[in-house]
């Protein structure tokens, strides 16, 4: 049986990038699902997710204060607004790549 | 009672909505105590293409669409007392006064206008670039080198009375702080002051960013009046205090999760964020809905500003070439995927140096990725979708080979599978940036009167 859950049903997220610097802030929908994201999106299954982008590095960035995770992946931008020859040259939609991330459900 | 300043902002972006910018000078006009409106209208390569268009006329370089945030609000701010601050003046912010002048004809022979200039550092020469790039070589011409100053000249400007403020490149957030320290005689140097008034213009230089734009998800994050989003204002109180809210009247929301969104969005550390005016902690930020589209946020911190400002360089040499052609009906996945193929071969052996983009849009194009590795995950398990375009992306320094690889896909109108149409074809030059770091010390910004 197939448990997992899609991250859109139980997060927000916003993408945004700063050269070839591609930068996701993810949120829980429900504030008690915070510890259950923190604890589940750890940074080898972003990692795991952009993949295809080959990012030199990934970084998560924890804000208790806000339920907030800061992910910052170098190099994920395939050069970035004024290089990358893809559709999307920001990456603004990548907030939903991570937001397609399956993941096991919270308790 | 207690001080409180208005700061609204009208502009995001070059491609923003004037009628929305309009309707945010009403509605600080009705309000009161002091209050300021910005507009910010410049992004990264904006300024190197303002620098080319200022090559080739001396009156021009400033952003293209200026006046038409400018022109509907200039007289509601002028009689309501409300300063305009703008990076709007771009490569070129004298050209800007001097238009604006003009326009006028005689009308508002009292106003004052300031530009803040010290930005622009083109004319010091590409050698003396180089000991600040982190390179040696450009790949090409330089076209435009900027420093992202702060709001010291922009408060200079407000304390000697300028109606309009027009800068260049500034950092974004300061175009709100230099208003806040005028307005509430905040010193530079008092840093968890600095550090609320940078978290005040960080959440304001999107615009509606923070109202419920680039935020709407049907079902789970709706927005009112999504049409018709206001601007946000941020009220500022003189011992700290700073609320989120709205024009008022139209569309939007501000809420606890599009506080949230804007405030970390583009931020990479939250406990280090460095601006030209502070380093901004939000490492213990809080947000808090106070009442219906009002959030405060609290619990920022703040640290010395750097000793050393960003720059950025603008360089030539490159260009953005797109090709499309579409396939629909039974087996568009199939016939777009056989496309591809083709394209992939003939591309192989026109410019093997060159490893085009592709896409499969409808199948997988916003997620893929240079090597197509995310776009052959998803064909191992095609969706059904009938509707297929066939998209390439090169960007290169070879404008010719470009043209002829778009000729390619052009080409499979009769040489490639069955029923393709819709070719399109795009062509650009691609502006390309660097940035670098350089002393404080070495920038001086400095006002000039209009």
């Amino acid at each position: 049986m197939n448990t997992s859950i899609t991250l859109a049903d139980y997060a927000h997220a916003r993408a945004g990038d700063k050269g070839n610097i591609l930068c996701v802030a993810v949120f829980p929908l429900n504030p008690d699902h915070y510890q259950w994201l923190k604890r589940e999106l750890t940074p080898e299954r972003v990692a795991a997710q952009f993949s295809g982008r080959r990012p030199a590095s990934i970084k998560r960035y924890e804000i208790d204060s806000l339920q907030a995770l800061n992910f910052v992946l170098e190099g994920a931008l395939e050069g970035g607004v004024t290089r990358s020859p893809g559709l999307d040259r920001h990456g603004k939609s990548l907030s939903y790549l991570l937001l397609a991330m399956q993941l096991p459900p919270p308790a | 009672m207690t001080n409180i300043i208005h700061i609204g902002c009208g502009a995001g972006f070059a491609s923003d909505r004037p009628d929305a910018t309009l309707r945010l000078a009403r509605s600080l006009a009705t309000r009161s105590g002091k209050r300021y409106l910005m507009l910010e209208l410049l992004a990264e390569r904006t300024l190197a293409e303002a620098q080319l268009r200022k090559q080739l006329d001396p009156n021009s370089g400033y952003a293209s669409r200026l006046f038409d945030f400018l022109d509907p609000i200039l007289d509601i701010c002028l009689e309501a007392s409300i300063p305009i601050i703008t990076n709007g003046g771009a490569a070129n912010p004298q050209a800007a006064a001097l238009s604006l002048r003009n326009k006028l004809a005689g009308r508002h022979a009292d106003l004052k206008i300031a530009c803040v200039l010290g930005d622009d550092l083109l004319a010091l020469g590409q050698a003396h670039f180089q000991q600040w790039l982190a390179t040696s070589d450009l790949p090409g011409e330089l076209v435009s080198v900027n420093v992202y100053t702060g709001a010291d000249g922009i408060t200079q400007a407000l304390e000697q009375g300028a109606n309009i403020v027009l800068c260049g490149r500034v950092s974004d957030p300061s175009l709100a702080v230099g208003p806040i320290r005028h307005g509430l005689g905040w010193a530079f140097d008092d840093w968890q002051k600095m550090a609320i008034a940078t978290t005040a213009g960080h959440l304001l230089e999107c615009c509606t960013q923070v109202t419920g734009g680039y935020f709407a998800h049907p079902g789970i994050k709706d927005v009112p009046n999504p049409a018709n989003l206001d601007c946000p204002i941020i009220e500022v109180s003189a011992d700290g205090d700073l609320v989120v809210t709205k024009a008022e009247g139209s569309g939007g929301c501000v809420n606890e999760r599009t506080v949230k969104e804007q405030l970390l969005y583009e931020i990479h550390d939250p406990r280090r964020y460095l601006t030209p005016d502070v380093v901004l902690d939000l490492g213990q930020a809080q947000v808090e809905l106070v009442a219906e589209d009002r959030v405060r946020v609290s619990g920022i911190q703040g640290h010395p500003r750097p000793e050393k400002l960003k720059g950025l360089a603008g360089v030539r040499g490159l260009w953005f070439g797109e090709a499309s052609i579409s396939y629909a009906g039974p087996g568009a996945v199939e016939r777009a995927s056989l496309a591809r193929e083709i394209l992939q071969q003939r591309f192989a052996q026109l410019g093997p140096s060159l490893t085009p983009w592709i896409d499969l849009v409808g199948v997988a194009s916003l997620f893929n990725d240079q090597h197509g590795d995310y776009l052959d995950k998803r064909l191992a398990c095609p969706p059904v979708v009938e509707d297929v375009q066939v998209r390439v992306g090169i960007v290169d320094e070879n404008r010719q080979l470009i043209e002829q690889l778009q000729a390619e896909v052009e080409s499979l109108y009769t040489n490639g599978p069955a029923g393709g149409g819709g070719v399109r074809r795009h062509l650009s030059e691609s502006i390309t940036t660097r940035d670098f770091l350089i002393p404080r010390s070495a920038v001086q910004t400095r006002l000039e009167w209009y």
